[in-house]
């Protein structure tokens, strides 16, 4: 069964096209991440996906149900680490996991095994008590995508994970991300080429709202007759560009 | 449940502010004393205790805005409330999330007001009580219009409308400092067609036993938090289907 299915998904806006037809086939348990520089349509397809953002036409399929005609059934079964940190900053960590696990639902017992789950996954235990403004960066974003495990998501978004992080704090993050490999379906969005290339089971390049080429980086280097994933990416988004 | 775990995240975001906190319990009670010392010091009767403390309380409740503004502000701008609309919550578990934590301290604040005016004169009696009962309408009136500010501004415009402007408009024109009779012209028309003037008028009505002159305020104040209440959760709604990139 696939997780996600997008039928000429699009997003226009009064003067652009944000995603434009966009046709996508992600499996159960894949690492598939979205590469394109600013602007290529990322976000825009992860708030489409999400239930944020509607589509102007097309539609998506999580998992056996529309975005567009089921959308509740669609946010039980996924979950979003947002670009920028979202965490409530003046609650602990423990706080931040127990106040998400309640509004998925769980009961009380629930909920404290998922918190030590949460806590000892993602390395939080010693700062469990801290408010979550004064963590660094990298933890606040730890936090941020445990938050969004912590619902047993069977889809994850993950927008921009590792943005403005240091080079110690985003290896300690791929950590993380490459431990849930295989248990869920995640969707990844980044403009880092060896981010992509050291999580991604498949990678999409979006360029200017579309999508211009999908395979692992050995697909993709070999289609462009590259000798790395950047070269690859810079070859599709630019010739793509050109040719419009 | 999930209400009241929404509830509770925002109750303990706003206690734990330490500036929410010294506005919302600290200001009313200084302008209290201030005011109350002020009197003391003058012939006329010009803020008799019974009288200042409603507007007061009144006053207070303009920084429950400023609090619930700022915070669904905050939450909109770090991206909290866009992973919030993710989840499997419907508009009126968020619109009850951030109204609910708001009304008992609210509640807290008018009692503390008129807690610490027992302490400068104010003799307790059941009229008291119900004026603090009176005060509850204006406050759901206020906390709407932090909802409202809240999702439509961004937390720096919010803290200007509702620090600012709201504070201001709640103190000149709700007649606290000065009695708006005295006044009189179009400053009174003005003062009387927004809530803020009924709103203490009811609650001195309430406190001196004028009874039948409570409601013909009263009506004014729910008024305005029904509508104010309307439009806030109208905006909040098309905040969570917003498709601005």
């Amino acid at each position: 069964m696939l997780a996600i299915e997008t039928k000429n998904l699009s997003k226009r806006y009064k003067t652009k096209t944000a995603v434009d037809s966009l046709n996508l086939s992600i499996k159960q348990g894949e690492l598939f991440t979205l590469l394109g520089v600013n602007g290529a349509g990322k976000t825009t397809t992860i708030k489409m996906l999400t239930c944020l953002s509607k589509p102007t036409s097309g539609d998506a399929i999580l998992l056996g149900d529309s975005i567009i005609s089921n959308p509740f059934a669609v946010k039980e079964k996924i979950n979003i680490s947002p670009q920028e940190t979202a965490v409530a900053r003046n609650l602990s960590v423990k706080e931040n996991l127990e106040f998400t696990a309640k509004i998925y639902g769980f009961d009380r017992k629930e909920t404290a095994l998922k918190v030590q789950e949460m806590l000892d996954t993602f390395s939080l235990a010693e700062v469990s008590p801290n408010k979550a403004k004064t963590l660094s960066g990298g933890m606040q974003r730890r936090l941020s995508i445990a938050m969004a495990l912590i619902s047993d998501p069977q889809i994850l978004f993950l927008d921009e994970p590792t943005l403005g992080l240091d080079v110690i704090a985003r290896r300690q993050l791929w950590s993380a991300i490459e431990k849930l490999k295989g248990n869920i379906t995640i969707i990844l969005t980044t403009h880092y080429m060896e981010e992509a290339e050291a999580l991604s089971d498949r990678i999409g390049v979006m360029s200017k709202g579309k999508l211009r080429a999908v395979g692992t980086t050995a697909e993709l280097t070999a289609k462009t007759s590259t000798g790395s994933l950047e070269d690859a990416f810079v070859s599709l988004a630019t010739l793509e560009e050109a040719t419009g | 449940m999930k209400t009241a775990a929404f509830s509770a995240r925002n109750r303990k975001e706003m206690i734990r502010d330490p500036l929410n906190m010294a506005f919302g319990i600290g200001f009313p009670l200084v302008i209290l004393l201030l005011l109350t010392a002020l009197q003391s010091n003058i012939q006329v009767e010009l803020f008799a205790i019974d009288q200042l403390v409603p507007g007061v309380a009144v006053f207070g409740l303009s920084f429950i805005s400023l609090f619930s503004g700022m915070l669904i502000a905050k939450d909109r701008s770090t991206s909290f409330l866009m992973r919030l609309f993710t989840a499997p919550l419907t508009a009126p578990d968020y619109i009850l999330g951030y109204t609910l934590p708001l009304i008992p301290m609210a509640v807290l604040q008018i009692t503390i007001t008129f807690i610490a005016a027992a302490f400068l004169g104010l003799v307790l009696h059941f009229n008291v009580l119900l004026s603090i009962v009176v005060l509850i309408p204006v406050a759901i009136l206020f906390i709407g219009i932090g909802l409202l500010a809240g999702s439509m501004f961004n937390d720096k415009v919010v803290g200007g409308v509702c620090g600012a402007l709201l504070t201001n408009l709640s103190a000149w024109l709700s007649g606290t400092w000065f009695d708006l009779h005295l006044v009189g012209g179009w400053f009174k028309g003005i003062a009387y067609m927004l809530p803020f003037a009924h709103a203490v008028d009811a609650g001195r009505a309430a406190i001196s036993g004028d009874y039948t002159s409570i409601l013909p305020h009263l009506w004014w104040v729910i008024g305005y938090a029904v509508a104010i209440l309307i439009i806030a959760i109208f905006v909040f709604r098309k905040q969570m289907s917003s498709d601005s990139d």
